[in-house]
């Protein structure tokens, strides 16, 4: 894998882009056949167990509310370092997720920490900005400390026909996110068609995303396990074309241990177990991590226990 | 390497009660054979001895027919409606114990569980739902003319889909009001003994389903039997063509559905991933025992190498192991027997010049086991290009054009389906119209619907099963 991490940085073409977009053909009955079938595995014992220690270390702990308070912030921060303060077995999560103004914040709380602080730019959610803002937006969230950015891509130009401009602004994005993680919401609610999915995910990996993100949580439908299993197909598809590792974030919409397991399993089949880290895979939750909390407990001791057992975050 | 092994999820035997031996089930109650014959049948996956059953010599055949045909007297004058009250109770029962039906199935025959239990057993309850819907409308189902059952049936039935092949028969045999004699596979015969248990529970009147299990020889004492009217087999081509040339001279209807070497065609127009998974589902579906897998993948030249390349990988990602384990997707060969024809002609594929591809995995120690095979540089001549394998075993062909494909994939003696992989829907009729295959699957592989008549053409056999064609088989024209 080292030959394809050093490439990790590199932005792709855009003829070579074009290519790779002109031929997207999807099946979606495939899809949805595949989904479900993967859907029926079961996992049990020492795999479910390991599957949700897996879990609680891919998740980026996300509040993103007008209220979000410096209080909110210091609680979920603090969380995201110890979620079970009574389990040394349980990892801490991923990362925390806030807007730009809060993450000096957050990222007092977790300095000394593996937690990373992830802020969402770029006029999240609609991205109806010029690229100009967005670049401020970002350039802020940055100087602020976040060592990860969560764009979202232009949605406008992408319904407009316009996959250049998405392109480019994605590509002067990362050009001042440098080395920090860049991860590209698609919005796979908007983009609605499997062949549109696909489309944006090939755009936003060409154009030098480390991540390729399902939704932004703000509009009704958020992800699914169909958009994980197209936007995993054109990782791998970019993966087998040499042009480096990328990972996934899927996001809005997950709450339970049980669809969690469920994208495990889809990334596991569909890419293989060398995406099955935090650096590859991570979800955006703020509630899935208590529900995987106590199932975690409920494997471990057989029996289930309140939430006020776990730390409010 | 980072892991994440599914540990094993066991479907529970405990549901399933297996006597020690078995009789055959005649006139409405479970009888000792008068042969007082007995063979063991095993588990594939273990060798584990399950139970021993009868082998039917002439006299538990003439037993059998002689009770079909004193059932005929009733049941044919029995009001349709009264019939479909029968097979809408069958299919309940069976619904309600399908988790039941469903680990003897994975057990005796050694398919996934996963199989069993999301495609057999909710297929076998359609089927007989469907065919109880249609018992009562036999008039409207053929326009006017007068049809009549043909009156006792002998049925013969595979071991790769024991239950699902049973209803198949069965269903709309009794839904035209004749009678049956049943003969499943000797590898495979418990599920067909529980459903006797059914008939009897459902209250079925005595003499309309009969079972007789047996090998090769039960089976030919049924076929020329004097009093059979009819004779409906599924298995191999080589057994139909005996069965028709025994029937051959006598006015005994006959419906064969045989072997096959279906032709998967993927165009460089087609949805890549999707199609690896269809073509994959195509032959490793069942462990490739399957009339209609899609054994030979025809593949336009220009992506060969694209598409074998995913299709190996994603064929790494196969489970092969314990069919009672809910993540198996690839269970045990069905038999020694079977296990010995495979291995033979994928050595003779080999000795041929194919090259050959098989997944890394651990087999377990007992029990039959073959891991999922993929031939390339395979010629037209090649053994394993022509003859039905039915192991989990693809051979891969190529082609340039359109015509190129349809000209390979009919240059068989087989016709019973296809599949055609492509975006374009023009090219999916154009290349239909041209296959001489009884079912032909566009972007899918392996859908079944009750409603949907089913059967070959050329040396794949003759006849329907399923839809409103299939109450053809047991119909006989009367005026």
């Amino acid at each position: 894998m080292s030959s394809k991490t050093s490439l990790k940085n590199s932005v792709i073409d855009w003829s070579s882009t074009i290519d790779m977009i002109d031929n997207v053909r999807i099946d979606e009955l495939g899809v949805k056949e595949r989904t479900s079938s993967l859907a029926t595995r079961s996992i049990k014992k020492d795999s479910k167990l390991e599957g949700l220690m897996k879990i609680v270390s891919m998740c980026d702990l996300t509040t993103l509310e007008g209220e979000d308070t410096e209080g909110k912030i210091a609680q979920m921060s603090s969380k995201a370092m110890t979620p079970d303060p009574s389990d040394a077995d349980v990892p801490n999560a991923a990362a925390v997720c806030v807007y730009p103004s809060l993450v000096s914040t957050a990222k007092n709380i977790v300095r000394d920490s593996n937690v990373k602080v992830a802020s969402v730019s770029s006029y999240f959610p609609s991205g109806q900005a010029p690229l100009e803002s967005k670049i401020v937006d970002t350039q802020y969230a940055i100087n602020e400390g976040a060592d990860e950015i969560d764009i979202v891509i232009n949605r406008k130009a992408f319904f407009e026909g316009d996959f250049r401009k998405v392109y480019d602004e994605i590509v002067s994005l990362k050009e001042i996110c440098g080395d920090i993680h860049l991860k590209t919401i698609l919005e796979v609610g908007e983009l609605e068609t499997y062949e549109n999915i696909k489309k944006a995910s090939l755009i936003a990996l060409s154009a030098g995303s480390d991540f390729i993100k399902t939704s932004t949580g703000k509009i009704s439908s958020g992800a699914s396990r169909e958009a994980c299993l197209v936007m995993a197909r054109a990782v791998r598809e970019f993966a087998d074309s040499g042009y480096g590792v990328k990972g996934i974030k899927v996001a809005g919409g997950i709450r339970d241990s049980k669809d969690a397991i469920r994208y495990l399993v889809i990334i596991n089949e569909e890419l293989g177990a060398e995406w099955l880290t935090p650096e590859y895979f991570r979800f955006g939750a703020s509630s899935l991590l208590d529900d995987v909390l106590k199932q975690i407990k409920k494997l471990k001791t057989n029996s289930y226990q309140s939430s006020y057992y776990f730390p409010r975050g | 390497m980072n892991n994440w092994e599914y540990s094993e999820s066991i479907e529970s035997e405990k549901i399933v009660n297996i006597e020690k031996k078995y009789g055959n089930f005649i006139d409405g109650k479970f009888v000792t054979p008068k042969s007082k014959q007995y063979i063991d049948t095993i588990s594939p996956s273990t060798e584990k001895i399950l139970s021993s059953i009868s082998i039917g010599n002439q006299q538990d055949v003439d037993y059998a027919v002689a009770s079909a045909k004193e059932g005929l007297k009733k049941w044919s004058k029995t009001n349709p409606s009264e019939r479909a009250k029968y097979l809408f109770k069958l299919a309940r029962l069976i619904q309600e114990r399908s988790r039941e039906f469903a680990v003897l199935e994975s057990l005796d025959g050694g398919k996934p569980i996963k199989e069993s239990r999301d495609f057999d057993l909710p297929q076998v309850a359609q089927n007989f739902f469907y065919y109880a819907g249609w018992a009562d409308k036999l008039d409207i189902a053929w326009g006017s003319e007068q049809y009549k059952p043909y009156g006792v049936v002998g049925q013969i039935i595979p071991w790769n889909f024991p239950l699902l092949m049973l209803s198949w028969k069965v269903a709309p045999a009794l839904a035209t009001g004749n009678t049956v004699v049943l003969k499943p596979a000797e590898t495979t015969p418990l599920t067909a003994l529980l459903f006797a248990e059914l008939c009897e529970e459902v209250g079925l009147p005595d003499g309309v389903f009969n079972l007789v299990t047996g090998d090769g020889s039960t089976g030919s004492h049924l076929v020329n039997h004097k009093d059979i009217k009819k004779i409906a087999f599924t298995g191999s081509t080589g057994v139909g063509k005996y069965i028709q040339k025994s029937l051959a001279g006598r006015d005994v209807g006959l419906t064969l559905e045989l072997g096959g070497k279906a032709a998967n065609i993927v165009y460089s127009d087609a949805a890549l991933d999707e199609a690896v998974e269809g073509v994959v589902n195509g032959i490793f579906f069942n462990q490739g025992h399957v009339c209609c897998a899609g054994s030979r993948l025809l593949v336009q030249e220009d992506i060969e190498e694209k598409f074998i390349k995913k299709l190996e990988k994603r064929m790494q990602t196969l489970n092969v192991g314990n069919p009672l384990d809910k993540n198996t997707d690839v269970g045990a060969i069905n038999s020694k027997d079977q296990l010995d024809k495979i291995e033979k002609l994928v050595n003779e594929g080999v000795a041929d010049g194919g090259d050959l591809f098989q997944i890394e995995c651990e087999l377990p120690k007992n029990g039959f086991w073959f891991k999922p095979s993929l031939f390339t540089s395979v010629q037209a001549n090649y053994k394993i290009a022509t003859e039905e394998i039915f192991g989990p075993v693809l051979t891969t062909l190529t082609f340039r054009t359109p015509e190129e494909a349809v000209e390979i994939a009919n240059n068989t003696e087989y016709g019973l389906s296809a599949g055609i992989w492509t975006e374009k829907g023009s090219k999916i009729l154009w290349t239909a119209d041209r296959l001489e295959a009884g079912v032909i699957w566009a972007n899918t592989f392996n859908k079944f619907d009750p409603a949907s008549p089913f059967g070959g053409y050329k040396e794949s056999g003759f006849g329907r099963e399923g839809g409103r064609h299939g109450l053809l088989s047991y119909l006989k024209v009367s005026s």
